[in-house]
């Protein structure tokens, strides 16, 4: 009779534990406020400003979801992840939704449980150098100490990239960007190595820039994203297409300026129905006609989120490349909003 | 017929369970055992419920996959290629080298300090004293970054001891040409055989014989001196004098290992900077280095608060008593006071010991990679196995804890107080 009930409540524990990941979308809307995975601090992709507010490129795709979930751009809580907790407040479901320049790979896609809904940031592994180190290729840097952020792909990465070259290196493996950044600036390190972008804003931070330069070889592909947890579906698809909608503004020329008016005056079928003008595929995954129209008014659709936080206007500089969209070279496509 | 009256055993109730005192102790641990493994069962049930809610099961399988990363201090050899289980090992070498080196030099600097402070001199007793006061007030963890960053701070790069044809160089090597202790690591000669022993492969790890060979010279030579002081002694009490033995000691434990040493050819490889980095030699990073110093230099302090509990709880008239006798105040220390205090110290000692090896951990904060930074850090990451590894982890460090105390308790055992 006692296990019984022992076993009765195991079972309603069990239940309750495995309801709290099936409805992250109801989890959001009960408490108002959408909880994104951030990085600790990576200048232009999301870091803190000087009053202590989050901003950066993958910052602002935070700020969309919750605008298109919750009509407030405002409404997010950031937690700050490093390399090596953020997989583990991902699943663990204290943040909703990971956006952290996390490279999407099989073993983390199937092994790990999770989804990576989308490609915001096709990138690839480069190394940073001191200038008058005198190198000009990463083949030179046989013998060099190298420091990687731990409970990376880069940290793989590079240990088969020295093993495919026959050369040899001494890695200094470190926690966060922060902290390899002060370690190569000791000179405790030659080499820094991280994500091309990573490697952009790491130097844009540094007290003289010039004095650093970023070497040719890009030796992986390192395709960033949002991630969710596998298995709510729902949750999944509203991260994903609130992503592409801001793809999709940009194809089609909507910007932060002209939001409230290109609706008026557009004859495009598509326009109207990612404005919600016409259909109504906000119910279709629990949200209101105009939820993608709030995402882009946010901050903008994808290429004006690009320029402002790591453009070429900006102190890191980064050109499209890769990122355009794909009617201008990139790889950057969003499936039809229909 | 029996003359033994049984106690009735029909008349056993179930109330007696609560109401018989005989029962009740019984009923009560019974009760609570069940509620305890109950408690645990939950616990783990609960954990398997929830993971595979999650779709993902508890496998160590991972162990046996190549690991792929690289770890720049390792004791075994070691490369990317080897699996997560070779990893492990790898950073349980370190992790025990540090506590075996922590333990040693925090063990010594924290008897001298502990006699010291306890010093007549005025200024001594009091330096001491803050020293203690400071570094048992401070968290372990600062010292250690502090010990870091002085080192990478204030070294000069490598690059920095280049030699330029017609210049001089802007930083120097110290012991003549010898030693080279840059922002990043010290790098020190490496002994090298001409002529070596085999080195046999026991498993997975590889055994110098060379290294086997110069231990048991090292310890035969410790026997035999020990022979000839115990000789030395049975001499002075039939006789009254004392041999002089100092030379034929210097003998017995110098000669054998210079001998086998100079047979095997022993020279020393000196680091020399090319390219980024000093090569040749060995490398010491400085996370290992930083490490042991404070750690060292922390437990020091509590060990030292330990070593003067002892000395304090020997009564004053073992010393009076010594001193009367003649004995002059080192050797009073050392044959009357400290064998006595020691009694005292152990116990407290033993937990100092687990401290120390379990801080080892705190290594992570500057780049150390021990048992926490391999298994617990870069495996854990890169397989997502957290419950798994972290188990292994704890299990692991609390194996390491318990050898140390029952080594720790038998030493004890050995030099408390034999009662007959």
């Amino acid at each position: 009779m006692k296990k019984s009930v022992f076993f009765g409540a195991l079972a309603a524990t069990t239940v309750l534990a495995g309801s709290a990941f099936a409805g992250t979308l109801d989890d959001v809307k009960a408490r108002g406020e959408l909880i994104c995975g951030a990085n600790v601090g990576l200048t232009g992709f999301g870091a803190p400003d000087a009053t202590g507010a989050y901003v950066g490129f993958d910052v602002d795709l935070c700020k969309a979801i919750a605008a298109a979930v919750l009509g407030d751009a405002s409404k997010v809580k950031y937690v700050p992840t490093t390399g090596e907790t953020r997989f583990t407040a991902l699943a663990s479901g204290e943040v909703d939704v990971l956006i952290r320049n996390s490279t999407w790979t099989f073993s983390r896609d199937t092994d790990l449980k999770f989804d990576f809904v989308a490609v915001n940031y096709y990138d690839g592994q480069g190394f940073m150098v001191k200038k008058e180190l005198g190198v000009s290729s990463a083949k030179e840097l046989d013998g060099a100490t190298v420091c990687i952020q731990t409970g990376t792909t880069t940290e793989l990465n590079l240990a088969d990239f020295f093993k495919s070259n026959n050369i040899s290196y001494t890695p200094v493996t470190v926690g966060d960007d922060s902290e390899a950044l002060r370690q190569y600036d000791a000179g405790a390190c030659d080499a820094y190595t991280t994500d091309a972008s990573g490697l952009a804003a790491s130097r844009a931070s540094l007290a003289n820039p010039a004095d650093h330069i970023i070497l040719p070889e890009i030796i992986s592909k390192e395709p960033l994203g949002p991630v969710v947890r596998h298995g709510d579906n729902n949750w999944g698809d509203i991260v994903r297409w609130t992503y592409y909608a801001l793809l999709e503004a940009e194809e089609k020329g909507i910007t932060k300026a002209n939001i409230d008016t290109v609706g008026t005056s557009t004859t495009d079928p598509e326009v109207k129905r990612l404005l919600g003008l016409e259909g109504d595929m906000g119910a279709m995954m629990g949200l209101d006609k105009e939820w993608a129209k709030r995402a882009i008014a946010a901050s903008g659709n994808y290429g004006e989120i690009f320029e402002t936080n790591i453009g070429t206007s900006t102190p890191i500089g980064l050109a499209r490349g890769l990122n355009a969209l794909w009617t201008q070279g990139g790889l950057q496509y969003a499936p039809p909003f229909r | 017929m029996t003359l033994v009256t049984e106690p009735p055993k029909a008349n056993f109730r179930l109330g007696m369970l609560i109401y018989d005192t005989r029962y009740r102790s019984y009923t009560i641990q019974v009760i609570v055992l069940i509620l305890f493994l109950m408690g645990v069962a939950w616990l783990a049930n609960n954990t398997i419920e929830n993971l595979a809610a999650k779709d993902k099961d508890i496998n160590f399988g991972f162990l046996w996959n190549r690991a792929g990363y690289d770890i720049d201090q390792h004791l075994i050899p070691y490369t990317n290629d080897d699996t997560h289980f070779r990893a492990l090992l790898v950073g349980l070498g370190n992790t025990l080298v540090v506590a075996l080196v922590g333990c040693f030099f925090s063990t010594i600097l924290g008897v001298i300090i502990g006699v010291l402070r306890l010093s007549k001199n005025w200024l001594v007793a009091r330096l001491m004293t803050i020293y203690i006061e400071i570094f048992r007030n401070i968290p372990l963890l600062l010292w250690i970054i502090l010990v870091y960053v002085v080192f990478s701070e204030t070294r000069p790069a490598p690059r920095d001891f280049k030699i330029v044809e017609g210049q001089t160089s802007a930083a120097h090597m110290n012991f003549f040409d010898t030693i080279a202790v840059t922002n990043r690591g010290t790098n020190v000669p490496a002994p090298l055989l001409t002529n070596p022993l085999p080195t046999v492969h026991l498993g997975f790890l590889p055994i110098s014989l060379s290294l086997i060979a110069v231990i048991v010279v090292i310890a035969a030579s410790i026997y035999a001196n020990i022979l000839l002081r115990r000789r030395t002694k049975v001499v002075q009490e039939a006789t009254g004098i004392r041999p002089t033995i100092w030379w034929k000691s210097l003998l017995i434990l110098c000669v054998p290992v210079v001998a086998l040493l100079f047979a095997m050819g022993l020279h020393w490889e000196y680091p020399v900077f090319k390219g980024f980095n000093f090569n040749g030699g060995i490398n010491i990073a400085h996370s290992f280095t930083a490490l042991t110093i404070a750690l060292t230099l922390y437990y020091a302090s509590v060990i030292a608060e330990t070593v003067r509990a002892g000395i304090q709880a020997i009564s004053r008239g073992q010393s009076e008593a010594s001193a009367a006798l003649g004995i002059r105040p080192g050797r009073i220390m050392s044959l009357v006071i400290l064998p006595q205090a020691l009694r005292v110290i152990i116990p407290p000692l033993i937990s100092q010991y687990l401290s120390l090896t379990k801080d080892t951990s705190l290594g992570i904060a500057v780049s150390y990679l021990d048992l926490r930074g391999t298994l617990g850090g870069i495996t854990l990451n890169q397989t997502g196995r957290e419950l798994e590894c972290m188990t292994l982890m704890m299990l692991i460090y609390l194996i390491i804890s318990l050898i140390i105390s029952a080594v720790m308790n038998a030493y004890n055992a050995s030099v408390k107080l034999k009662e007959r």
